[in-house]
């Protein structure tokens, strides 16, 4: 697979780490949330059949993270983004 | 105070720094580069670009390398830049560099973490291409990019089309060594 | 030794020749001859025997879908089964065998099974080897790869190598046929990059085997002239031996270069075969088509073969398969055959052509409405038995047969996702599917365009659009004129008959076989491929598979498309595992990392131990010393009495930096980081978000703003992914920056007593105990160099990591020695080092598994729930945090001189070793020379109240039960006085 990075350009998949979905980037505050939320939080994902939003590594890169929306039946990318970017954009910012 | 000195080896073992010449090709170990990382503390960047400035720091764009005289350095990430001087005058480049930069910049010693190979000769896309797959007859001079050779994840720097930088981990120097002239003999 | 069969003509070399030896038998040939044209040549038709019944075979083709003429090729290291004598380049000094053959090719023992043949059919293997389950793998499975199998491995190392690398370009063009050279020279004369890669030796594919004319030269002249304009273009590049295997995502091609397979032996330092790794923007396939044959009784001996191939061997390679030759045909292709061979002097004894009407040949017996209902030969074909229009039977002596059943587009390619191919019928044929894989097309007869100006026409028309969705310009084409002849095709897929016709013969599939799995209702295809291993040979069923599924919709009464299609899979051809591993094989098969102190401790005969790519020293004997136990008990024993010394430059170092670096450690590490003193290190716990302990390690503040982390060895590489992760995502707009800097300093453990003697008399500081107490950190110098100094210890006892620039690490080990000789200094391996953090009761890898919480190693306390940090919440979970839960416990025999054994759970006196009796497990366990017995390590149900019980160490694997005592954890000076000494 080619992963369009978004300051790199097409680079090949070989390159990254997949780690999941990236619902992880919604992190709850452990001085706040439950265990409830924290179990969500860790072991709930959806498996969709179509577009999902993945975190990928570029560590044979330049170490971003990235958010990369994939068709899981087509592997078709429809749409990379650093996730820092994303992460801000959720209201990560401290 | 004790008195000595540690005497250093190269990266691969040896008091001098190694050169193979095979067919076109001139592999030539360098271990006369300093070498750190320089990274924008938040929110610091015109800070850091006017200290760079005032220092002689090229801050090349993303996927590019920029060469000065002392310093040169590459693109690494968003925000940070390897910066390399001659060793012989600057090898404590980290104090050298925190003077100009001060609380504007996070400065680490990378000297010892890479081994440097410079590759020389006509032809050096024919030879990449069995090591790589960074594109290198496509890139411009210039061109810098984070890549992997054999598993080992190196930096590769088109300096010229006759003359390309490979920094690879410095513990696996031999390694790499013998991927670079395995693919110069393989391909010759 | 006369070249018997080879008639004038032909794209060979016939001012050399070149010798081969074919099972011991000396022949010759020519360059531009394959195995199989030369043996053809030769005279020899029988290649091989059949899979299953042993039926003597010959080549079926001229090409890579051959299912019939394998071979070993080579001898020595060097022979390669299964090679397909159709492909093989001839060289000079060949050697080849046949195979799946005893003790003869003539007379093979193994032919019984041809007359046993009723009870080899379909599903054979699942109905007779079924029962009892257990003989299986020991009776059935040896006997059956010994009768069966094709060739043999050597079980030598291959002395060769191969290579992997990497291309790009804008256009890959797959053949290199007339649509490939058309598509070429346009997108080639248009500037953009190009790969035009052809699995033959001669670019040009059919081009090199036909007489017809493309303008006024004849289809090879062309070809050649496109060559050579192609090589002269920089933007070009052309790949003959390179078959395109597979399409992966994205643009991606796989492709296996045979750089040395037609040289006797590769030349120094070259590979044997090169796999490329192909990034394309764009790809066209022109991949061609490949006849298939109509199947009829005993249709498999040697001598009857594609038509398309008989006419190939004539023209491309001057070779007469037979004296009489006759052709078999449903369409007009197989008429060209005719008229070619007969053109080139052969004697064409007979065309049959299940066709009522059409045109009839002229000056050749030519039958309409005829089938050929069987054939006779034992080791080769003699004569065919011909039923004629009116019903009559007529045997014809022939030497050679061509059948034509139409010809298949090489779709293969383009289902490689999944993309199932799609029926026409009027040319009886599957035709790509479209649009499944991105970015490629296709062009000439592998699209079903099976005329030579279509070809042209179609290849110039798809390198155009690949050109323009490029943003490249084409320049004008110059087509030259070419025959552009209808397909005429009535199908025809196979002479009823009650004995066996081949559909699939590399896996010995018949007509009958079909049959059986439609009676016994395997009737959808990929319950026909799975239960008759239709198309599942090496060959993927390149001329049987249409076949196979046209009689079973002949039986379902289904309609073709409605019957459907298997789709093809990666590879296209076979690909050696040896091409596939490219140069990671033996030593090469990864990196190593060397450590600093590598040079000195090679020259000291150390020995080493793989941990990841690193090597490290595992102990270091000394002479006298004849187990690797005296070697580690010295190395403990003289640690412990004065100092010892260890390369501990593979645990990760990462350079933390940044005015939130502290809150950040908060954040990733369980307990606190922020309160830390400049000057002071700490030991951390880093949790994974599920509460489990991830990693552990000190870090260092050296500055306000600057801290030093150390991970395991192991986890260096995931805790820099994992802080990065938390650093970019978790908490974007903390100010921190992160560096490895594992590698730029070389790091020296120095333990024992005599550790601050030793290292004050290399420190340029002040190091006594009040100027750089326990747990301190900082910048030093080492006669001047810059070094850093860390006050930690792993072993208990007193200790200091000391870290210089690498490439002085070589030089300092040195030094370290030289100032420890009046210590007797010993350089400890990490097996010393693993019994000292036994003995100290420290956790390591066996501790930290991934399932162990802080509160399992006695660590809860260290979770600080002031602050949140990874994994502070669930590791609160009840299930985590119930007082009877594992805890880390110390264990030891309760009999001094008893042997432990790693593995052992824990069990209480008097109780069954059965699972719901189990209180723990021993993690490690280790002989202690200070204690002198074994100690180990492990976690006990509620172990932390009930040091002093008296247990058993059950290992059933190893057969033993041994009485233990818990105890501490911490076998050595408890209270931690030797480390703040």
């Amino acid at each position: 697979m080619i992963i369009h990075h978004p300051i790199l350009g097409p680079r090949d998949a070989q390159e990254f780490v997949y780690l999941g979905d990236a619902s992880l980037i919604g992190r709850p505050d452990g001085l706040t949330a439950s265990i409830e939320d924290f179990h969500n939080y860790t072991y709930l994902r959806d498996n969709p059949a179509g577009a999902h939003r993945e975190l990928w590594y570029h560590e044979q890169g330049d170490r971003s993270w990235l958010v990369v929306t994939r068709n899981t039946l087509t592997h078709e990318i429809l749409q990379v983004e650093l996730a820092r970017d994303v992460a801000r954009a959720e209201g990560r910012s401290k | 105070m004790p008195d000595f000195i540690l005497t250093p080896i190269t990266a691969l073992g040896h008091a001098t720094p190694e050169v193979d010449i095979i067919g076109p090709w001139t592999i030539t170990e360098r271990a006369d580069v300093a070498l750190a990382s320089l990274a924008v503390r938040r929110g610091r960047l015109g800070d850091l670009q006017a200290a760079a400035a005032g220092a002689g720091v090229p801050l090349p764009a993303a996927g590019a390398a920029a060469q000065g005289m002392p310093y040169s350095s590459f693109w690494m990430t968003p925000e940070m830049w390897m910066v390399e001087a001659p060793f012989a005058s600057h090898e404590d480049i980290r104090a050298h560099l925190l003077p100009a930069f001060g609380d504007a910049a996070s400065i680490t010693e990378q000297t010892d973490a890479w081994v440097r190979f410079d590759l020389a000769g006509a032809d050096l896309p024919r030879l990449f291409e069995r090591l790589c797959n960074f594109d290198l007859a496509k890139a411009p001079a210039g061109a810098a990019t984070r890549t992997v050779m054999e598993h080992l994840g190196c930096y590769l720097i088109k300096r010229t089309d006759s003359l390309v930088t490979v920094y690879g981990p410095r513990s696996s120097a031999q390694s790499l060594h013998h991927a670079l002239v395995v693919a110069a003999q393989s391909v010759l | 030794m006369s070249q018997s069969n080879r008639i004038s003509g032909g794209l060979i070399d016939r001012s050399r020749t070149l010798r081969f030896h074919f099972d011991g038998l000396p022949y010759l040939g020519h360059p531009g001859d394959t195995l199989a044209s030369a043996l053809l040549a030769n005279g020899v038709r029988l290649m091989g025997r059949s899979f299953k019944y042993h039926r003597p075979r010959g080549p079926i083709s001229a090409g890579s879908e051959e299912p019939n003429a394998l071979v070993e090729l080579r001898s020595g290291a060097r022979q390669e089964p299964n090679t397909r004598a159709t492909v093989a380049e001839l060289f000079d000094g060949l050697t080849a065998q046949s195979q799946t053959r005893w003790p003869s090719l003539k007379f093979d023992a193994l032919a019984i099974n041809d007359r046993f043949n009723s009870f080899l059919t379909a599903g054979f293997y699942y109905k007779t080897f079924m029962w009892p389950a257990s003989f299986w793998e020991k009776v059935y499975e040896p006997i059956i790869r010994r009768a069966a199998g094709l060739g043999s491995l050597t079980k030598l190392e291959d002395p060769d190598s191969y290579d992997k690398g990497f291309l790009h370009c804008d256009i890959l063009i797959i053949g290199a046929g007339p649509a490939g050279l058309s598509a070429a020279l346009t997108a080639g004369r248009s500037g953009a990059r190009v790969i035009l890669a052809d699995e033959d030796f001669r670019m040009g594919g059919r081009l090199n085997a036909e007489t017809f004319e493309l303008g006024d030269q004849a289809g090879f002249v062309w070809a050649d002239a496109a060559v050579a304009e192609l090589s002269s273009l920089p933007n070009v590049r052309l790949m003959t031996r390179t078959t395109v295997v597979g399409a992966f995502d994205h643009g991606i091609y796989g492709a296996v270069e045979r750089v040395s397979d037609h040289l006797i032996e590769p030349a120094p330092g070259k590979p044997r075969q090169t796999f490329w790794r192909i990034y394309s923007q764009r790809a066209i396939l022109t991949g061609g088509a490949t006849e298939r044959p109509i199947a009829f009784e005993n249709n498999d001996r040697p001598g009857i073969m594609l038509a398309g191939s008989l006419r190939a061997y004539a023209n491309r390679w001057g070779v007469a398969v037979g004296e009489r030759t006759a052709i078999f045909t449903n369409n007009d292709d197989g008429l060209r055959t005719a008229r070619d061979l007969q053109a080139k002097g052969v004697d064409v004894v007979a065309v049959i052509d299940s066709r009522d009407g059409g045109e009839l040949l002229p000056g050749i017996r030519h039958l309409r409405g005829a089938e050929v209902i069987d054939s006779a030969g034992r080791l080769g074909l003699s004569s065919i038995t011909v039923r004629h229009a009116n019903g009559k039977t007529e045997v014809i002596k022939a030497t050679a047969l061509g059948v034509s059943g139409g010809w298949n587009p090489n779709v293969n390619i383009t289902s490689h996702h999944r993309s199932r191919p799609i029926w026409r019928d009027d040319i009886a044929a599957f035709v790509p599917g479209s649009g499944e894989i991105a970015n490629l097309s296709v062009a000439g007869a592998a699209a079903g365009t099976l005329s030579t100006h279509g070809a042209l026409v179609t290849g110039d028309e798809v390198a155009r659009t690949a050109l323009a969705s490029l943003g490249l310009t084409a320049t004008a084409a110059n087509l030259p004129k070419a025959e552009d002849a209808p397909v005429r095709i009535t199908p025809m897929w196979y002479v009823k008959g009650s004995n066996r016709a081949w559909i699939d013969p590399q896996n010995d599939v018949t007509v009958k076989d079909i049959k059986l799995a439609h009676q016994e209702n395997f009737t959808s295809v990929e319950h026909l491929k799975r239960y008759t291993t239709l198309g599942m040979a090496t060959d993927q069923g390149k001329t049987s598979n249409v076949l196979g599924l046209a009689v079973m919709a002949g039986l379902t009464g289904k309609s073709i498309p409605d019957t459907g299609t298997t789709v093809y899979r990666p590879p296209y051809t076979p690909v050696a595992l040896g091409a596939l591993g490219g140069r990671g094989r033996g030593q090469e098969f990864k990196p190593f990392r060397l450590t600093p102190s590598h040079k000195w401790a090679q020259e000291q005969g150390a020995v080493f131990v793989e941990v990841g790519y690193w090597l490290r020293t595992q102990w270091l004997p000394k002479a006298g010393e004849t187990t690797w136990r005296q070697s580690v008990d010295r190395e403990v024993l003289a640690t412990r009495k004065s100092v010892g010394i260890c390369d501990v430059t593979t645990l990760g170092k990462i350079d933390i930096q940044g005015t939130d670096a502290g809150a950040f450690l908060d954040k990733v590490y369980a307990n606190t980081f922020s309160t830390l003193a400049v000057g002071k290190c700490r030991y951390g716990l880093m949790l994974r978000e599920d509460g489990m302990v991830f990693d552990d390690g000190t870090t260092a503040r050296m500055g306000q703003n600057e801290y030093v982390t150390t991970t395991t060895t192991a986890n260096a590489v995931t805790v820099f992914r994992h802080l990065e992760f938390c650093r970019q995502v978790l908490w974007p707009d903390m100010d921190v920056q992160l560096i490895s800097t594992t590698e730029a300093w070389a790091q020296f453990s120095v333990a024992g007593p005599n550790a601050r003697k030793l290292l004050q008399k290399v420190v340029d500081q002040d190091i006594s105990d009040a100027a750089f107490p326990y747990m301190g950190a900082g910048n030093i110098t080492v006669g001047g160099l810059r070094a850093r100094l860390f006050r930690i210890s792993f072993s208990g006892e007193l200790a200091y990591e000391i870290a210089v620039p690498t490439r002085y690490g070589d030089a300092m080990i040195r030094k370290l020695m030289e100032a420890g000789a009046e210590f007797d200094a010993v350089v400890y391996g990490t097996e010393a080092l693993g019994v000292m953090r036994i003995e100290k009761g420290h956790v390591a890898g066996n501790e930290l598994n991934g399932t162990s919480t802080a509160l399992n190693m006695g660590l809860g306390k260290m979770v600080s729930r002031k602050k949140d940090s990874i994994g502070m919440v669930l590791s609160q979970r009840e299930g985590m945090t119930r007082d009877d839960g594992l805890r880390l416990v110390g264990v030891k025999p309760v009999n001094p001189a008893a042997e432990l054994k790693a593995g052992s759970h824990f069990l209480k006196t008097g109780v069954a070793a059965k699972a719901e009796n189990d209180d723990g497990w021993l993690t490690s366990l280790v002989y202690s020379p200070h204690l002198g017995h074994y100690i180990a390590l492990g976690y006990l149900k509620d172990g932390s109240n009930r040091i002093g019980e008296k247990m058993r160490a059950v290992n059933l694997l190893a057969g033993t039960d041994t009485e233990i005592e818990i105890v501490s954890p911490h076998f050595i000076d408890p209270e931690g006085e030797r480390l703040r000494a």
